[in-house]
């Protein structure tokens, strides 16, 4: 942590005390070009999310309005698909996919949190070893193993069950919470943690008031990656679970079978869906950055 | 343990200092001890079935057919490997994924490194950027499929006819290219994450330096080669590396967008299709145990790069 922290210490300190001469140099390029430059970047960033903002537009818009072509951007604004999303019984799969990634997400954490600490405070030896293995199962194509998953939970009345799910998700992603925690872990101070062993400090207190708060960062970070790869999963859901324990994203997927005009309702539909993951995911960008890269760039 | 301690030599302590001794002299299985659990578990959910599947393979199991049961050698695998289907999804798979991995990865470059510069509204540029990366894949799939490509009322056609008139061209996106179709709503979601672990690793750069040669006449393009490029090479193996692992495993887009139809049918999606429509247990494993060798063959050498990427650090 304190390599991180003084890094990007001298990288912020190195930015700002380098702003006259960064200004400088750049007034020795044509100003134009900068202007085009940021011009570019805007249009790029447009673009990407001109699809989402098209979306979000559209749900607003009655079936009718939604399905015409040229498409009627000013056409009056309604609330007509999310009325039909919510009449079609949306919040039992919310409210599992709620459950499946808030659960398995804290199981997961309460998995990893230890073992990153026994590769890296108190490595256990070929620590390397472990934990590649642990990412070696996230490269195991999820597919593989799916048919022993399924005869299993059938033969066991697993099917249609949550807590399969939430079993299948903490093990889907314990490998990257790991990887990450470790590299958080990695920087913690031997130094205290010798002078707690000396003490006679138990390990959980250890881990409570000495590991705990250098690690916090990288637990959120673990925590909002594995919420969102739990919120997204498909797959397993769609094959492990039916009317009980559907999720979102299978609910989703029924979605469009109906005849008729639909636009307006799945745009609502995907949105809403979608919420949770941009509402985590845009209040905490630096945390998707950490959680993504598996703690490699902080 | 603390008497011990108190005995050692202080020499000793300064030859050794980390990890320290007083922490190694504890027992081997105190330090396996909260390991254990998440190895265990880790090894129950992803190995077992594995063997599982393994063993499946090796019989014809249809669950039309019960009474059928049986063990059978290596028919599985003769099928799988004479099925043209198969081999077409093997196909699919592999060009899907460097399609993907490659192009977010070249945008991804280009975009952060645009971003990497002071301008106005940098942050609002860098949150548009990465909202599609918080499109739930489904959803993002539905929204490609219906919202954009769809050639009556989705939005490409839409803005041709609003461009060109009545008369423009009304082309039917996925039908048409439905392979380019799952890649580009794909790059589209993926571009982003490239981006954000490739703009980390720029800002991570130090800037002095960049400064020191900027001032010694080094152009922008000679900087960027020989300082930002090398700098950036352990980033971008790292999304790259991250990219095909998720890229690889795609069914969401696959599943949504043709249905496997088309041959656009990647090996997740016909080893779903094979175990859950048709019920083929012995013929969905035997796809399943090839694929988890060739993931084996190219995750080793994947994982080696991964090793190098972390090793500094530890």
């Amino acid at each position: 942590m304190s390599t991180t922290t003084s890094s990007t210490g001298t990288s912020d300190a190195g930015t700002s005390s380098g702003t006259p001469r960064h200004t400088e140099v750049r007034h020795a390029k044509p100003p134009r070009s900068g202007i085009l430059l940021s011009g570019a970047a805007w249009v790029i960033g447009f673009l990407f999310a001109l699809p989402v903002l098209w979306m979000i537009l559209t749900s607003f818009h009655n079936e009718n309005d939604a399905a015409k072509n040229p498409p009627d951007v000013f056409a009056p604004l309604s609330l007509d698909g999310y009325r039909s999303f919510f009449d079609a019984g949306p919040w039992p799969p919310l409210l599992n996919s709620l459950t499946a990634s808030i659960l398995s997400t804290a199981l997961v954490l309460l998995l990893a949190f230890p073992a990153a600490y026994a590769l890296s405070i108190r490595p256990v030896k070929k620590w390397t070893d472990v934990l590649f293995f642990f990412l070696s199962t996230k490269m195991l194509p999820i597919v593989a193993g799916i048919l022993p998953l399924y005869l299993f939970a059938q033969k066991v009345g697993l099917l249609d069950n949550i807590w399969w799910l939430i079993l299948l998700y903490t093990s889907m992603n314990l490998p990257i919470a790991i990887w990450m925690l470790r590299s958080f872990l990695a920087e913690v101070p031997v130094e205290m943690l010798e002078a707690a062993s000396v003490d006679g400090a138990s390990l959980t207190r250890t881990l409570k008031d000495i590991v705990a708060p250098v690690v916090m960062p990288g637990i959120a970070s673990a925590a909002l990656i594995c919420f969102i790869f739990s919120w997204n999963e498909l797959l397993l859901a769609r094959v492990l679970t039916s009317t009980v324990a559907g999720t979102a994203p299978v609910f989703l997927t029924g979605f469009v079978t109906s005849q008729g005009l639909f636009l307006a309702k799945v745009c609502a539909a995907s949105f809403v869906v979608s919420l949770p993951v941009l509402a985590a995911g845009f209040a905490a960008q630096d945390k998707l950055v950490q959680g993504l890269s598996m703690g490699a760039v902080k | 343990m603390s008497s011990s301690t108190a005995t050692r030599p202080p020499t000793e302590q300064v030859r050794n200092p980390e990890p320290s001794k007083a922490l190694r002299r504890s027992g081997d299985w105190a330090r396996r001890a909260p390991l254990l659990p998440a190895l265990i578990f880790v090894i129950v959910m992803t190995q077992l079935p594995f063997v599982a599947t393994l063993v499946i393979s090796f019989m014809n199991w249809n669950a039309y057919y019960p009474d059928e049961r049986g063990f059978t050698g290596f028919d599985n695998f003769a099928r799988v490997f004479t099925d043209t289907n198969t081999r077409q999804a093997v196909f699919v798979t592999i060009l899907l994924t460097v399609s993907v991995v490659l192009v977010s990865l070249v945008l991804g470059l280009g975009i952060a490194l645009l971003l990497d510069r002071k301008f106005r509204g940098q942050g609002i540029v860098r949150t548009m950027m990465i909202t599609p990366f918080l499109i739930v894949p489904v959803a993002a799939a539905l929204l490609w499929k219906h919202a954009l490509y769809n050639p009556e009322y989705g939005l490409f056609n839409g803005l041709l006819k609003t461009v060109f008139g009545d008369n423009a061209p009304q082309p039917d996106w996925i039908t048409n290219n439905p392979l380019i179709a799952i890649i580009a709503a794909l790059v589209w979601q993926w571009t982003p994450f490239m981006m954000l672990i490739l703009l980390a690793g720029l800002q991570s750069r130090p800037l002095d330096v960049v400064e020191a040669a900027r001032i010694d006449g080094a152009g922008a393009w000679q900087i960027f080669r020989s300082m930002t490029l090398p700098h950036l090479r352990q980033y971008i193996e790292l999304s790259g590396l991250l990219g095909a692992i998720y890229v690889v495993q795609n069914f969401d887009h696959v599943f949504t967008i043709t249905s496997g139809g088309l041959g656009t049918a990647n090996l997740p999606y016909f080893i779903y299709q094979t175990f859950y429509t048709a019920q083929d247990y012995g013929r969905a494993s035997a796809a399943g145990v090839v694929v988890v060798i060739g993931t084996i063959l190219i995750a080793t050498a994947a994982l080696r790069t991964a090793f190098s990427l972390f090793k500094e650090e530890s």
